[in-house]
């Protein structure tokens, strides 16, 4: 553990925490042991050279894919494997890197998809959804948030992209997670469409923990209290901004120099 | 909590209610009577299968498994109510059967529903087959070939009502039709609803929102199970006689057709699909001995041409209602529905001669005495038929060009 992990660690408790964590397909290796603990309330990204495995990461901490050994725990507890939905209970939420919404919903209904199950109401066929006034209030204030009051009524299928990116963002905090993981939040769009994401990020994000995986960045230095960078299955350091910045080791994986 | 219909809904069912009860004013004759009982244990079970198909993406090729078995339980508890082993009076014993396929929706679904798409659609084409296999083996339950008979009105009387004369047995299965409209409308406004269209849709998103969804498949397909098995139990009490063909495939297609051809989109599409494909099995086959040749036809053009079935047209009309621009389409509909008359009495009639070739040379078509050995008998469909289909054609271009002409309108009013 880094000394820069320490002292995050010292200041609050640990929310999620990975731990020797490995991925094989087959022979090839994905994941090549990440240990990594990000405290409560943090703000970390996740950044590396296409093919590091990011991806890998994330769908292996939301329990998209099993791990092939190691040990993830949220807030102290064992997810280790757990079904995606039982994860997501335990308030872990997640977005995609491909928008992954419901296309042939509204934009109110798939906000609302996404809070039924914290509300309580579960697989309820003895309640009416329209008459349910906590999840019509939490919808309310999810699609609110993401600035899309005046297209709540349309469907996410033929929403501009930036609008389905917001969408998606909404769709994952609308959950109540305490550990939000964004796959990319910023791909694809313009300075201007960047610069509002950011907004929305840290809005939304406020008081809870954040990882996300971002290659632009503008993004990851402007958000991120640390950042660690993933190549080739490994994380080959963590730290500040600043720290990062300087890192030798960083720089050469990033310019691409041969390492000796 | 909060009452679970609005008030113009309310107002719809309570309408709904009025036609069922002066249905039978309406007509004459026992053959209307029993037709529309059939339609009505029909709906119910058209309904029942889109909670699978149109809701949750699953199709199912086995679903008149849960009707049947749901059929024979009423049949098995009809007797018994008749041997004075039970009581239980015969306007419920639609709970019997609903409970029945509830139970096996509960149990065979619990495997069938751990997939979805093609895998689940093979699953449930196995369960089908192997239920239907079953019944000609085991005997004591399902009757073998003869199936089970009973009379509905071993439970006597009860309130002056006896279930002899069949105004009764539509009265219940009306009754209960209603029950199961407002039922599986309700279901779809819940949060298993919704989370179903959520697992049709996008059943990965589903699972990062906090929801299993094998379990959402699970429970509609037990739900699906209950209002199956409640057709079939009317069926049971409208037909007396429940036999193995109840649960086989072909009837577990007939409920595709239905809810294909009404359009799976629609919550009451299947009710279009039911009533249409009941009077066309009934009234068709009156007419013409071919008549699974034109239902096998009109099934490819709904699909072909209509994929959301018949209930999608109208929703594709329904801007250019609201913006008035009926009347700009009107005349070339009209235009493409006289060169299609055209084209289909061509065919049909071409049909009909090949189909009553083998049966002499006099034949009766369309109320005309033709002789199948003069050429000009085959000449005269043959032409009909083939200047039909290019008038047909050249008459769908004015209904293309129709529409091209509103679209902007349409757009410009916002309708769309």
């Amino acid at each position: 553990m880094s000394a820069a992990t320490e002292t995050a660690m010292a200041s609050g408790r640990v929310s999620l925490s990975l731990q020797d964590v490995r991925k094989s397909f087959g022979r090839t290796e994905i994941i090549n042991g990440v240990s990594l603990d990000i405290a409560n309330g943090e703000r970390h990204a996740v950044i590396g050279p296409n093919g590091a495995g990011k991806s890998t990461l994330f769908n292996l901490i939301s329990g998209r894919f099993h791990v092939s050994s190691g040990r993830i725990e949220l807030r102290g507890e064992d997810i280790t494997n757990l079904e995606p939905h039982v994860i997501n209970r335990k308030g872990l939420s997640r977005s995609f890197q491909i928008t992954n919404i419901f296309p042939r919903m509204t934009v109110y209904e798939n906000v609302r998809c996404a809070v039924l199950w914290s509300l309580g109401y579960k697989y309820s066929f003895w309640n009416r959804v329209g008459g349910l006034r906590d999840a019509a209030q939490r919808t309310d204030e999810v699609v609110e948030l993401i600035g899309m009051q005046e297209r709540r009524e349309r469907l996410a299928g033929v929403l501009t992209y930036a609008e389905q990116r917001a969408l998606e963002i909404g769709v994952t905090i609308a959950t109540g997670p305490d550990v939000v993981l964004l796959d990319e939040p910023t791909a694809g769009m313009s300075h201007s469409e960047t610069d509002e994401a950011v907004e929305l990020i840290r809005k939304v994000t406020t008081g809870k923990t954040l990882i996300m995986v971002e290659h632009d960045m503008g993004v990851v230095f402007d958000l991120a209290d640390r950042i660690s960078v993933l190549v080739y299955g490994e994380v080959i350091a963590t730290g500040t901004p600043e720290q990062i910045r300087g890192n030798k080791a960083v720089q050469e994986a990033y310019l691409g120099t041969e390492q000796d | 909590m909060k009452p679970v219909f609005h008030k113009s809904r309310l107002i719809f069912w309570g309408a709904v209610a009025i036609v069922f009860l002066l249905l039978p004013y309406g007509f004459s004759g026992g053959f209307a009577l029993s037709m529309a009982s059939q339609m009505g244990i029909a709906i119910i079970f058209a309904l029942s299968y889109n909670m699978l198909l149109g809701q949750t993406g699953l199709l199912s090729f086995g679903h008149a498994v849960y009707f049947g078995l749901g059929a024979f339980m009423t049949a098995h508890a009809i007797n018994w109510v008749g041997d004075g082993r039970i009581w239980w009076p015969i306007t419920f014993m639609p709970l019997v059967g609903g409970l029945t396929g509830m139970l096996f929706g509960l149990v065979l679904g619990f495997v069938t529903t751990r997939r979805a798409g093609t895998p689940f659609a093979m699953i449930s084409l196995g369960i089908a087959e192997m239920v239907a296999a079953s019944a000609l083996m085991f005997t004591t339950f399902f009757g073998g070939e003869g199936g089970i008979a009973t009379d509905r009105t071993f439970g006597g009387e009860l309130f002056g009502i006896s279930y002899g004369p069949q105004i009764e047995v539509f009265y219940l299965i009306a009754g209960w039709c209603l029950v199961g409209m407002i039922g599986m409308f309700a279901i779809t406004q819940t949060p298993l609803g919704r989370m179903a269209n959520a697992v049709r849709d996008n059943p990965e998103r589903a699972k990062f929102v906090g929801y299993n969804p094998t379990r959402v498949r699970w429970l509609m397909m037990t739900l699906a199970g209950f209002f199956a098995g409640m057709a079939g139990s009317l069926a049971t009490i409208n037909y007396e006689i429940v036999t193995a063909e109840t649960l086989g495939l072909v009837a577990s297609g007939n409920v595709v057709l239905m809810a294909f051809i009404g359009g799976i989109g629609h919550f009451w599409g299947p009710i279009v699909g039911a009533v249409f494909v009941t009077y066309l099995q009934s009234a068709l086959s009156t007419y013409t001995q071919a008549w699974l040749l034109y239902f096998g036809l009109l099934f490819l053009i709904i699909i072909l041409f209509s994929p959301g079935g018949m209930a999608n047209l109208v929703t594709l009309h329904k801007p250019a209602l609201r913006a008035h621009l009926m009347k700009r389409l009107l005349p070339s509909y009209a235009l493409a529905a006289a060169t299609g008359a055209l084209m289909l009495t061509g065919f049909v009639a071409l049909i009909e001669l090949l189909y009553s070739h083998g049966g002499g040379d006099l034949v009766s078509l369309f109320g005309l005495e033709v002789d199948t050995s003069s050429t000009l008998t085959w000449i005269v469909p043959v032409a009909l038929f083939v200047v039909g289909i290019a008038l047909f054609r050249w008459a769908l271009k004015f209904v293309r060009r129709a529409w091209d002409e509103i679209t902007p309108q349409l757009q410009a009013s916002g309708v769309v």
